[in-house]
């Protein structure tokens, strides 16, 4: 598996100068890659496009969202991919960075994203505040809490 | 619940907002005799997140300076210098101290700024950070750590209706009105056709609806003011007959408050504007003065 970065990179970095965030989202960006946006992006471009369609912070580069949003619009690209442009991609999960985004594609990986992302919350007893308060408590501790956490 | 968002809700009439100069010392004092000339006129003021790439008292404490001072301060929040658990960390303290109104923002580059050599953040960009913030809102951080006291937030952002690609922009505007932006800042635009394009374009998609759209006028006083903006701010192009009108007049001040008076007016006229934000560089009394002649009355 170790390889499969290496690959990944060999190809996607001659072709769409990948950046390897290990979760790729170029079908979805007109096959131009947003980490190539010096930042970073992945929601469209920012207010700062110069007037010729260039970058605000490179200006001798056409700005990566303007050459997304064109080539997204293009014939050849399927039209499930042109409108999953104006959905909201999440943020970059930076934990996988310089992995292979294809293994994390087949294992699906590359679509976790925060709990908090979906509108989801996690139980507050496992926070680190409350571990440690349950040792000065003894009765906050639910039932068959020390079955489920046995001493080391 | 905040004035601002009141206004939004009802649309009793146009809304006033505007940009704090920035404030790099003299303790509260300072901030007071910035406020003043401000005020009377104006409904919500921004607190601004070093506006330009430049460091100044930060955003948070102006905001709170603002809400001690009376005044109803906006909190922007730029992408550019703090990670996703700083923006949030932000959000949560101002909102102890009575801060409701949002302003998520993507930034102006660290180049445009007087310490081009610093790191740029960018961890999250301006609409993942109105999905945040209106999950402060909701009872959680992002990670889903549950909040048991949820501050109110009164959510909002910036779009630039005329930077390219401009057909893009409605989209970018329906983006964040969906993820929850309930006030859209207009970056300034000196082509009143692209204004009104936007405008129309984000009414037939029904933005402004749940979003008060507020396009932005810049008060200046010389051509090379508007000069200095069309080089130097990003996003910002004044075309040259504009240019051109203010340096071969009489009086350029005067001639530029017309400008900007007539942008205003422009803006006003369209059908979908909620009202206005004002970025004032004369600090000469003419924010007073506009908002007199356009017949607003924060
Ligand atoms: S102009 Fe385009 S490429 Fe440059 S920073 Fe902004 S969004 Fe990114």
């Amino acid at each position: 598996m170790r390889l499969l970065p290496i690959v990944e990179h060999a190809v996607k970095g001659r072709v769409w100068d990948c950046r390897m965030c290990g979760q790729c989202v170029l079908h979805s960006t007109g096959m131009t890659c947003p980490m190539t946006c010096p930042k970073t992006l992945r929601n469209g471009p920012c207010g700062g496009v110069r007037e010729d369609g260039h970058c605000e912070v490179t200006p001798e580069m056409e700005c990566v969202w303007t050459v997304a949003e064109r080539r997204s619009r293009s014939v050849i690209n399927p039209n499930a991919w042109e409108r999953e442009f104006d959905h909201l991609r999440p943020p970059v999960d930076n934990r996988l960075r310089g992995t292979a985004s294809w293994s994390n594609l087949f294992s699906g990986r590359d679509r976790q994203t925060p709990l908090g992302w979906d509108g989801a919350t996690y139980s507050p007893d496992l926070t680190v505040e409350s571990s440690l308060g349950e040792v000065d408590d003894i009765d906050s501790l639910d039932a068959g809490f020390h079955e489920r956490n046995p001493l080391p | 619940m905040s004035r601002l968002s009141e206004l939004v809700e009802s649309r009793e009439r146009h809304i006033v907002t505007a940009e704090f100069p920035s404030i790099d010392g003299g303790g509260l004092d300072a901030v007071r005799s910035k406020l003043d000339p401000l005020l009377p006129y104006v409904d919500a003021i921004n607190a601004t997140d070093n506006p330009a790439a430049h460091a100044h008292a930060s955003n948070v404490s102006i905001a709170i300076a603002l809400a001690t001072l009376g005044a109803e301060p906006i909190l922007q929040v730029v992408c550019r210098d703090r990670n996703r658990i700083a923006q949030q960390a932000d959000i949560m303290g101002a909102a102890l101290f009575g801060v409701e109104n949002i302003c998520a923002l993507t930034g102006d580059d660290v180049t445009a700024g007087d310490e081009p050599e610093a790191r740029r953040v960018f961890d999250l960009d301006s609409p993942q950070l109105i999905r945040v913030a209106r999950g402060l809102a909701e009872g959680r951080y992002l990670s889903g750590r549950p909040i048991a006291n949820p501050p109110r937030l009164f959510i909002g952002a910036v779009e630039n209706p005329s930077a390219p690609p401009l057909d893009y922009r409605v989209k970018r505007a329906a983006l964040k009105s969906n993820e929850g932006a309930r006030f859209l800042q207009l970056q300034i635009c000196y082509y009143p056709d692209r204004l009104e394009k936007f405008i129309t374009g984000c009414v037939a998609e029904g933005i402004d609806v749940p979003t008060a759209l507020l396009p932005t006028v810049c008060l200046t006083k010389s051509a090379r003011a508007l000069t200095f903006m069309h080089d130097n701010v990003p996003g910002i192009d004044v075309p040259d007959d504009i240019r051109r009108r203010v340096a071969s007049a009489a009086n350029p001040a005067e001639e530029s408050y017309q400008v900007t008076r007539e942008i205003a007016q422009h803006a006003l006229s369209l059908r979908g504007v909620a009202g206005l934000h004002i970025t004032d560089f004369r600090h000469d009394g003419s924010l007073a003065r506009l908002v007199g002649d356009l017949g607003l009355r924060p």
